[in-house]
């Protein structure tokens, strides 16, 4: 784990014989390496950091010239944020923040628990038509999500639900759980049979060793599976509007931005700011859960 | 490395924005915008009284309108629903025109729809969930509007929906100053808007600028100026057809429309003024290409009336300010055609309060309560008391669909097969501005049309 919980930028070929921590390290405290590292991440934060210094610009100053002018010709402005925050005259994003957190927690949340244990069935439990069903579920992930939407819609509406928030609880975990249920089976899969059988040795039945065994195991995974749903269903954009619409008391963040330029495209400059005020909660999230993200990525949980 | 690196560099910027936040925060002084439309209307509910009260109900209203357009609208429903109780729900949306189709066929459809294109009224109307308009709304149809208006809001001999506002899209922004300076004088027909074009140019200045660029929809400027000609050399009978694809679209007609509108477009001592040349249309916006006229290194630039709200915030729109508008002139004096676009209030629904919404927004007092809350906005409907506009576009638009003898005809490209009004159409228009033929460019929109 030590060894390869460092850069995924760099992952040199370790020769055989030497130490491959020593060599690793030695690669990766070369200049060279370092230097194309810092490239990259220069080059892949360059885009971000222009948009960041372009929602503090003043309207005039955005619509005109390019944000590297900023440098010759400082301005700064917290107008665009007001204005994209503000109730009263602006637009007031802040409760559709609010939204986007209702309707991302218990998306993140449904798959997360209903995977984990059907992953554990599958892994674990020995049942007749297994393979074929495990096989039926995987194939769901090539159905492409634009065919479901206007049958779904239509089930919604029969069900009385349209336009709540249960709309998109449940359309989100529908579409995530297929890969959910696939990637826990294969962690799960990964952990030896020995451990399960020890435990079921002591007396424990399957609720004990999924919770009491499994779960500590499997937190990488999960945490990892849960920041990919997260981020996925916070900047989802097309699920929202089909099934939220863009009225003020269901729809998230991205279906606000979308709308943030006006009718005919002429309040662009907001779109920076609002783009900043929607990407501080995956940017927190990333920077809190990185360490799992990366160990869930490498790690099939055998280490925890 | 990578992750590090990013952390200390969001320290940084972290560091940098608060350092940014306190040093504002001791400049202070809260320059809040203006909120032009605080002032609503005061309401005198004897209006109101035919309606009935209908209190506890909710009305629900889907459009493309949104931010800063939509609080105009919502405004102008408030003394409805202090009169009658009523809650009326606005959902702007600005993919609109697919999410409402999709809406409808899974029967998830809003009560009243604001729908902006007479073909997707066609569309919705398919689906089988929308409801024909109540008697009353086409009484006052009949009352307000003219028959072409009507005619749009019709589908298959059956009237759906009544008009709502309206565009005018034969305009031409110049700037006042400068003809003032040069005695130039507003043209009354096409050969004098070629004289002063050409007047324009002898004095070493390229008169016209043009942009076609908009995304997607690169190309679809160059639609209207060819629909603009289209109803100037051939009339609206012959445009009805050539929208309906009556006549095809190789026709000669409709070449010579395409040519028309390339005597300006295609000229080199014409345009581009202040952008570059008859090339560089294709690549400016739509947004950006009258401005020139502010610099004064381009003269004409012809834009709907929505354009006025494209204009910088400090330029004055009016006739004696630095920009403003005149007709696109017709063939000669007496003819007098208008392209432009509108919306239709189409309900999916028939419920009483839904009826006495649709009603009142087909009312001369709704288009008059929306005019006083709102910049930017005219309907044709006739009962419009155009003293109540305060911005000059706005009256000129007014003037002119109010006017006797003009002749409405809407975007024809909006109610074309999408795979030519809202595909070939664009794409073969910026081929055509890059150098193809005309003849090419009709020939391969006719190609595209669905057999």
């Amino acid at each position: 784990m030590s060894t390869t919980s460092a850069p995924l930028t760099s992952t040199p070929p370790i020769a055989p014989g030497a130490p491959a921590a020593t060599k690793a390290k030695r690669k990766l405290t070369s200049p060279w390496a370092s230097l194309i590292a810092v490239v990259i991440a220069v080059l892949w934060t360059l885009p971000t950091f222009g948009l960041a210094i372009s929602s503090l610009r003043p309207e005039r100053q955005i619509k005109t010239t390019g944000w590297w002018t900023f440098f010759t010709d400082p301005q700064v402005t917290l107008d665009n944020y007001r204005e994209v925050l503000d109730v009263e005259n602006g637009e007031g994003l802040g409760s559709f923040f609010v939204n986007s957190f209702v309707i991302t927690i218990p998306s993140v949340l449904i798959p997360l628990c209903l995977a984990s244990l059907a992953a554990y069935a599958f892994a674990w439990i020995r049942f007749r038509g297994r393979d074929l069903l495990f096989i039926v579920i995987f194939a769901l992930q090539i159905v492409p999500i634009q065919v479901t939407l206007i049958p779904l819609l239509t089930l919604y509406v029969d069900a009385g639900i349209a336009g709540q928030f249960w709309t998109l609880w449940l359309s989100h975990s529908t579409f995530a759980l297929p890969l959910a249920i696939f990637l826990l089976h294969n962690f799960m899969k990964e952990i030896p049979a020995g451990l399960l059988e020890a435990a079921r040795v002591d007396g424990a039945g399957h609720v004990q060793i999924f919770f009491k065994v499994l779960l500590p195991l499997l937190t990488p995974a999960l945490a990892a599976f849960g920041i990919f749903q997260f981020l996925w269903v916070w900047n989802d954009l097309l699920v929202a509007l089909t099934f939220a619409g863009g009225g003020p008391d269901t729809a998230p963040i991205t279906v606000a931005l979308a709308n943030l330029s006006g009718t005919r495209g002429t309040a662009w400059h907001l779109l920076s700011a609002g783009a900043f005020v929607s990407i501080i909660v995956p940017v927190a999230i990333f920077l809190l859960l990185q360490r799992y993200f990366v160990r869930g990525l490498l790690a099939g949980g055998l280490k925890g | 490395m990578s992750l590090r690196a990013t952390r200390t560099r969001t320290a940084v910027a972290s560091a940098g924005v608060l350092g940014l936040t306190l040093a504002l925060a001791a400049c202070g002084g809260g320059s809040d915008s203006d909120d032009t439309s605080a002032n609503a209307p005061k309401t005198d509910c004897s209006q109101f009284s035919q309606y009935g009260d209908l209190k506890g109900k909710t009305v629900t209203v889907f459009t493309g309108i949104v931010t800063p357009e939509d609080k105009a609208y919502t405004d102008s429903y408030k003394p409805f629903e202090e009169c009658t109780g009523v809650t009326i729900k606005y959902e702007g949306d600005k993919s609109f025109e697919t999410q409402v189709l999709v809406r409808a066929k899974a029967g998830n459809a809003p009560d009243i729809a604001i729908v902006p294109q007479p073909g997707l009224l066609a569309q919705l109307v398919a689906t089988g969930n929308a409801k024909e308009a109540p008697a009353e709304v086409a009484a006052n149809v009949d009352k307000f509007w003219g028959k072409d208006w009507k005619a749009y809001g019709t589908v298959d001999g059956k009237f759906y929906a009544a008009p709502s506002g309206a565009s005018i899209k034969s305009l031409v922004w110049y700037s006042p100053k400068e003809f003032k300076d040069n005695g130039y004088q507003v043209p009354k027909t096409l050969d004098e808007l070629y004289a002063l074009s050409d007047k324009i140019a002898a004095s070493g200045k390229k008169p016209w600028c043009a942009g076609i660029s908009s995304g997607e929809a690169t190309g679809w400027p160059v639609t209207d100026w060819m629909e603009d000609m289209m109803l100037r050399l051939n009339g609206p009978e012959t445009y009805d057809k050539w929208v309906k694809h009556e006549i095809p679209f190789n026709s000669p007609e409709s070449a010579a429309a395409l040519d028309e509108a390339g005597k300006i477009l295609k000229n080199d001592k014409y345009v581009n003024g202040g952008l570059g040349d008859v090339k560089s249309i294709a690549t400016t916006t739509f947004q950006d290409a009258g401005l020139p006229i502010l610099d004064g290194t381009c003269s004409l630039h012809r834009q709907a009336s929505f354009y006025a709200a494209n204009w910088p915030k400090n330029t004055k729109v009016a006739e004696d300010g630095d920009v403003f508008a005149f007709y696109l002139p017709g063939k000669d004096t007496s003819s007098k055609p208008l392209l432009g676009g509108g919306e239709f209030n189409l309900a999916f629904a028939d419920r009483p309060e839904v009826k006495a919404f649709q009603t009142y927004l087909s009312t001369d007092t709704w288009a008059n309560i929306k005019v006083s809350v709102s910049q930017g906005w005219v309907s044709a409907n006739k009962g419009l008391d155009a003293s109540k506009l305060t911005s000059p576009v706005d009256k000129l638009a007014a003037q002119l669909l109010q006017d006797q003898n003009a002749v409405f005809r809407f975007d024809g490209s909006d109610m074309m097969p999408g795979a030519v009004g809202s595909n070939a159409f664009w794409k073969q228009s910026t081929s055509w501005i890059t150098g193809q033929s005309t003849k090419q460019t009709v020939d391969n929109i006719e190609a595209a049309w669905p057999k």
